[in-house]
């Protein structure tokens, strides 16, 4: 099968740019980043089914061979839609995060920080336990208040 | 045998149930499923006693078995077989289990509102200890295991509220579980080896398993690592005397009679065939006796009565490893004659020890006084039960620690390792007597200077259970017979050396009557010299405790978690996508080297000049785009390179493509403006971000890696394209002439099926997204608006020259009295208002209607069908709404988008099921021909009703665009307030987010 110069240049060129767009903050940008990667996409399905020729539009005569691939063409129709559908979607969260928050950025995860930020304390695996001879007392959990203390001793500054 | 099972696992499912119904009497009930289990197993015992304990199922003589087929492909069954050693294992897991239910009915206060749970938790605890010893799979045995590893930490973490039962609870768990883990790999290698998961056969075939070496060695050593710690043997010892956070019922039945007794059974099941593999004895007689000599030191040093135990638990389970996993006729024997005086002993020591905690309110030997006297009953069990620990006769313990030093003394025999271990079993009871005095002592004894402790009378009712126990103690103590005949089956499976041995209460002057005399004496020795022996204890530097490394393990394992999780989920969404990208490069480009992959011969420049012009504007789209500073002018860069994928599909030979593309294209353009239209211009408010580089670097890199993929993808094409016949075959099978229209409505349409639903949930979300509070879809209508209130005062009026001549113009046109070119072009403002425009849509819209509808019905011979239409039908909408406002798109469209999804996705899933009725497949299509009057002959392909649903759909979903991102946005701008319909809980975000939307 020989390879259509163009059509390879083309669809690096998308995905090139397509990668750079996503990997902005811009939110705006991201999704254009993402409609060119799925250009990027639809050009690689293209040509990769070969050469161009008549459209698949049967004509009685005519040899299977000179029409264009048509199971392609059917993959890349769905994903012109698809991308629509998703591209609108994209745009409703841009403005929802516009109006929320005033910003059009990627934002960071702050629980993902808090999560890298966690002291190594653990109250569950660390708290002393006071020894409790009996089952029956009426105290609901003798080593809370040891705890509750030692919490607001770790925490309090924060 | 099936039947006490189910009847158990059945009875604790309906445990809640019978909670709420009589409150804690309902113990009494579920005392009596582990109760009758007793009577069966008592009359089996002779059927079980007298078969052959080798024979296979199947054979002459082989033991009651059952086997129900579970996954035949695995080799996994259902496999039960009552032997002799899972008859003995039976009396401590129902006898002592009914016993303990029955108790609990007095322990546990009425009113507790946990104690359903609670009870279900322990009757399922004991029905599944009874599969565990009845499997003969051994993966069977494995689920058991793990089973009353679960339901352990269940039970462990009852007084959940407490931090010492919760973290005990887990602390057990994840102990007995990576012990459960070892034994998995282990029973999986032997396994393996064997050809079979039936244990009996295995047992069968061990003599020629050991002889493979290595593999069963190291087979053994991992199911002896699950035994030691489910029986809490050193260095896992300490998660024990941690479950004593448990309630005291637990304590006495799972770590006194039955779980912990679990790993002791593992080692008695595999003596008889693997007891001489390399690593059997070291590890068991090793750990036993450091168990068994660390726990009696440390319960000399407890004060809380329910340590005591459970250290001497501790020592005891050691003990009884080493003597079941000792071999021999006369070892094992005295192993599980020791397992059953344990059983007993210890469960009646932790039911009297729950029954001081509940009438006195404390377990700590140092405060309790005096409660022998006030309580002589419970004094007399808990004197038989720790005498029976100690080894006293006439009691069953002495009994069984009779023919432990009768087994030792033969070893001894055999050199210096049998005399260290002789001498270490008398030292280890020795410790035994003096912990079994220092219990009773601490829980009876009426102490000097300390005051006599309010202890409530005992019903009888609560003592019943412990003292049964006790009787049993001293019963079979005295007539150790039937204990005998129950243990011998076993026992027989051991070669014998010398005589046989058996259990008596007598054996005639001998040494191991020495060495008992010798263990009292010491034993007495020792307690009485407490007071010294205690600051002796105080004194020796204390050896750092295993509870301490393994807490500082799992330290270390949560900070490395924490660190890992820290230097990966960073929480940005670049750095997540910079490695996915990474990779995404450097795999396939691995691939691609390490496979040789193919790459073409032949290149060609392109199939036409007008695709390299075409590609070249595209190109300049794209370079535009990346320099955009400008938020719309980077969006139109971006529309320009789709308009150029048209003209690439169009020379390609792809009309639908092009038609589509095109289409879409605008609908984008359309609804970008609309959604973006109140953010700032200007693309980015800050210096343009780090790393641009970097980004370009891995752009380019990813762009290359695709183009190569790409042409080794066409390189390696070595046959045709099963998409040749296609048009063909849509033209005969299909009833259509375009290929690409019947793929998707019939040959792949599946997918489309697929798609529509896609497009359906991406149109909610959308709507969504921008109503918050539903989809919106009762739209306000046009009548009743007041004539150009929509829109107005955007701008300042008083502009003179021509956009003041303008909007003169523009008035007197709002004024006129005739029919109006546009239903609801009058609410808009006059100087929103353009009459070419109101015009040209009053002209088209029918006309582009009509053409939609063409497009979809001709679609299947042409270019054209449900997606294009219904985008067309889109389109006709977006211009009457940029016309005429949104009460016009109210107008225009009087079925709501909601509706239409709906009604699409209905069509679409009737016509995929109707065939169905017609006894054809889903998705068939028929092709019917008939004669309409003014048509002519008329060639119908039912595929068409489903395109028709994809029309519907596509138009809801564009009229979903425009209400959400025109309509919708409209208002909120007009009214001032963003956020303005958002109320319930989204209202409470604004304030804060709206502050910080201020931040730079």
């Amino acid at each position: 099968m020989t390879v259509n110069i163009t059509l390879i240049v083309l669809m690096a060129a998308f995905f090139a740019a397509g990668i750079y767009l996503l990997l902005e903050r811009s939110l705006t940008r991201v999704l254009l980043g993402l409609i060119l990667l799925g250009n990027g996409a639809n050009i690689l399905i293209l040509a990769t089914s070969g050469p161009s020729g008549r459209s698949p539009l049967y004509t009685a005569g005519t040899p299977a061979e000179e029409y264009t691939d048509s199971l392609p063409q059917a993959l890349i129709l769905t994903a012109i839609v698809i991308t629509f559908a998703v591209t609108a979607f994209m745009l409703g969260i841009i403005y929802r995060s516009w109006v929320l928050g005033r910003v059009d950025d990627v934002q960071d995860d702050p629980e993902d920080r808090r999560v890298a930020d966690q002291d190594s304390y653990d109250y569950e695996d660390d708290a002393d336990i006071i020894a409790d001879t009996t089952e029956f007392s009426e105290a609901e959990d003798p080593s809370a208040a040891a705890a509750a203390d030692r919490a607001g001793r770790t925490e309090g500054p924060r | 045998m099936l039947t006490v099972l189910i009847v158990m696992f059945a009875g604790a499912l309906v445990a809640p149930a019978l909670f709420a119904r009589f409150g804690r009497s309902a113990f009494f009930v579920l005392a009596a499923a582990p109760a009758g289990g007793f009577v069966w197993l008592l009359v089996q015992l002779p059927a079980v006693l007298g078969s052959d304990q080798v024979a296979l199922d199947g054979g002459s003589g082989a033991p009651p078995s059952v086997t129900v087929p579970w996954i035949p492909s695995l080799q996994l069954e259902l496999a039960f077989r009552l032997d002799a050693l899972a008859a003995v294992l039976c009396i401590l897991i129902l006898g002592v289990g009914a016993l303990v239910l029955f108790y609990c009915a007095r322990y546990f206060k009425s009113d507790d509102p946990d104690v359903g749970a609670f009870g279900a938790q322990l009757l399922a605890f004991a029905a599944s200890m009874f599969g565990l010893v009845l499997a003969d799979d051994l993966i069977l045995m494995f689920i058991f295991w793990e089973l009353t590893t679960i339901l352990s930490y269940l039970l462990i973490g009852y007084s959940r509220h407490r931090l010492s039962a919760r973290r005990s609870a887990l602390q057990a768990l994840i102990i007995t579980t990576f012990g459960g883990l070892a034994m998995l790999v282990g029973l999986v290698m032997i396994g393996q080896t064997a050809g079979t998961y039936r244990i009996s056969e295995i047992l069968a075939s061990s003599a020629d398993l050991v002889t493979r070496g290595t593999i069963i060695d190291v087979a053994v050593a991992l199911v002896l690592v699950g035994a030691i710690t489910k029986s809490a043997l050193v260095p896992f010892h300490f998660w024990l005397p941690g479950a004593m956070a448990a309630p005291t019922p637990v304590s006495a039945y799972l770590h006194a009679a039955a779980m912990v007794k679990a790993g002791v059974f593992l080692v008695a099941r595999f003596a008889p065939g693997f007891g001489e593999t390399a690593f059997w004895y070291p590890v068991i007689l090793v750990l036993g006796m450091t168990t068994m000599l660390l726990g009696g030191w440390r319960a000399l040093r407890q004060h809380d009565l329910k340590l005591v135990l459970a250290y001497g638990t501790v020592s005891q389970l050691g003990f009884l490893v080493m003597v079941v996993g000792l071999g021999g006729q006369d070892g094992a024997l005295a192993g599980l004659g020791l397992v059953l005086a344990h059983g007993f002993f210890k469960a009646t020591l932790f039911l009297v020890v729950g029954i001081i905690d509940h009438q006195s309110g404390t377990r700590d030997l140092r405060v309790l006084s005096g409660v022998g006297a006030t309580s002589p009953a419970l004094f007399a069990v808990a004197l038989v039960a720790a005498g029976s620990m100690a080894g006293v006769p006439p009691l069953l313990g002495f009994v069984a620690k009779e023919s432990v030093f009768e087994a030792f003394v033969h070893r001894a025999g055999d050199g210096v390792v049998g005399t260290l271990l002789l001498g270490g079993i008398v030292l280890g009871s020795v410790l035994t007597f003096a912990y079994s005095a220092r219990f009773v002592w601490g829980a009876f004894a009426l102490k000097h200077g300390v005051p006599r402790t309010d202890f409530k009378r005992v019903r009888t009712s609560f003592l019943l259970a412990p003292a049964v126990l006790a009787v049993a103690s001293v019963l079979f103590g005295v007539w150790p017979l039937p204990l005998d005949a129950v243990i011998q089956p076993y026992a027989s499976l051991f070669p014998v050396e010398g005589d046989t041995a058996h259990l008596a209460l007598w054996h005639g002057f001998n040494l191991p009557l020495l060495l008992s005399v010798v263990t009292i004496a010491a034993g007495t020795a020792l307690y009485l010299l407490r007071g010294p022996f205690e600051r002796l204890q105080g004194r020796l530097p204390s050896a750092r405790d295993a509870e301490v490394v393994y807490r500082s393990t799992i330290g270390v394992l949560d900070d490395v978690a924490v660190g890992v999780t820290g230097r990966t989920q960073r929480g940005s969404l670049a750095f997540y996508l910079f490695v996915i990208l990474t990779t995404a490069v450097v795999t396939p480009l691995t691939a691609l080297i390490v496979f040789d992959a193919p790459m073409p011969a032949d290149f060609r420049i392109a199939d036409s000049p007008a695709q390299v012009a075409a590609a070249a504007a595209i190109l300049v789209g794209i370079v535009a785009a990346l320099r955009a500073t400008k938020r719309f002018m980077a969006v139109l860069m971006v529309g320009i390179t789709g308009y150029g994928m048209a003209i690439i599909y169009a020379l390609h030979g792809a009309p639908d493509l092009a038609l589509t593309q095109m289409l879409v294209e605008t609908i984008v353009l359309v609804a970008f403006v609309l959604a973006l239209r109140s953010l700032p211009a200007r693309l980015w408010n800050r210096a343009e971000s780090r790393h641009r580089l970097l980004r370009a670097g891995l752009g380019i890199a990813f762009g290359g890696i695709m183009a190569v993929i790409a042409m080794s993808a066409m390189a390696s094409r070595n046959s045709a394209p099963i998409s040749i016949a296609y048009p063909g075959m849509a033209y005969d099978e299909g009833g259509g002439a375009n290929a690409v229209n019947v793929l998707l409505v019939d040959i792949r349409a599946w997918d489309t099926l697929g798609e529509i639903t896609v497009l359906a949930i991406a149109a909610t979300g959308i709507a969504s997204l921008i109503f918050v509070r539903g989809r919106g879809d009762k739209r306000r209508r046009a009548d009743g608006v007041e004539d150009g209130s929509v829109d107005r005062g955007q701008e300042p009026l008083d502009a003179g020259g021509r956009a003041g001549a303008a909007r003169a113009l523009a008035m007197r046109f709002a004024d006129v009295s005739r029919d109006p070119w546009l239903v609801a072009g009058r609410t808009l403002a006059p100087e929103r208002r353009s009459i070419i425009f109101e015009v040209i849509t009053r002209l088209l819209f029918h006309t582009i209607i009509v053409l939609s509808v063409y497009l979809l019905v001709a679609g299947h011979n042409l270019p054209g069908g449900g997606f294009a239409g219904g985008l067309t039908a889109g389109l006709a909408l977006a211009i009457r709404y940029l016309a005429g406002g949104r009460f016009e798109l109210a107008e225009a469209s009087p079925v709501s988008a909601g509706t239409l999804l709906g009604a699409g996705l209905a069509i679409v899933t009737l016509t995929a099921i109707a065939p169905l009725f017609l006894g054809g497949a889903v998705l068939e299509s028929y092709i019917l021909e008939f004669w309409l009057p003014v048509f002519g002959d008329v060639k119908f392909v039912t595929s068409t009703i489903f395109d028709i649903g994809v029309y519907i759909i596509v138009v809801g979903l564009v009229l979903d665009v425009l209400r959400s991102l025109g309509s919708e946005i409209d208002e909120r701008a007009e009214s001032d307030d963003p956020v303005a319909e958002d109320t319930g809980a989204d209202a409470l975000v604004p304030p804060a987010t709206e502050a910080e939307g201020v931040r730079p």
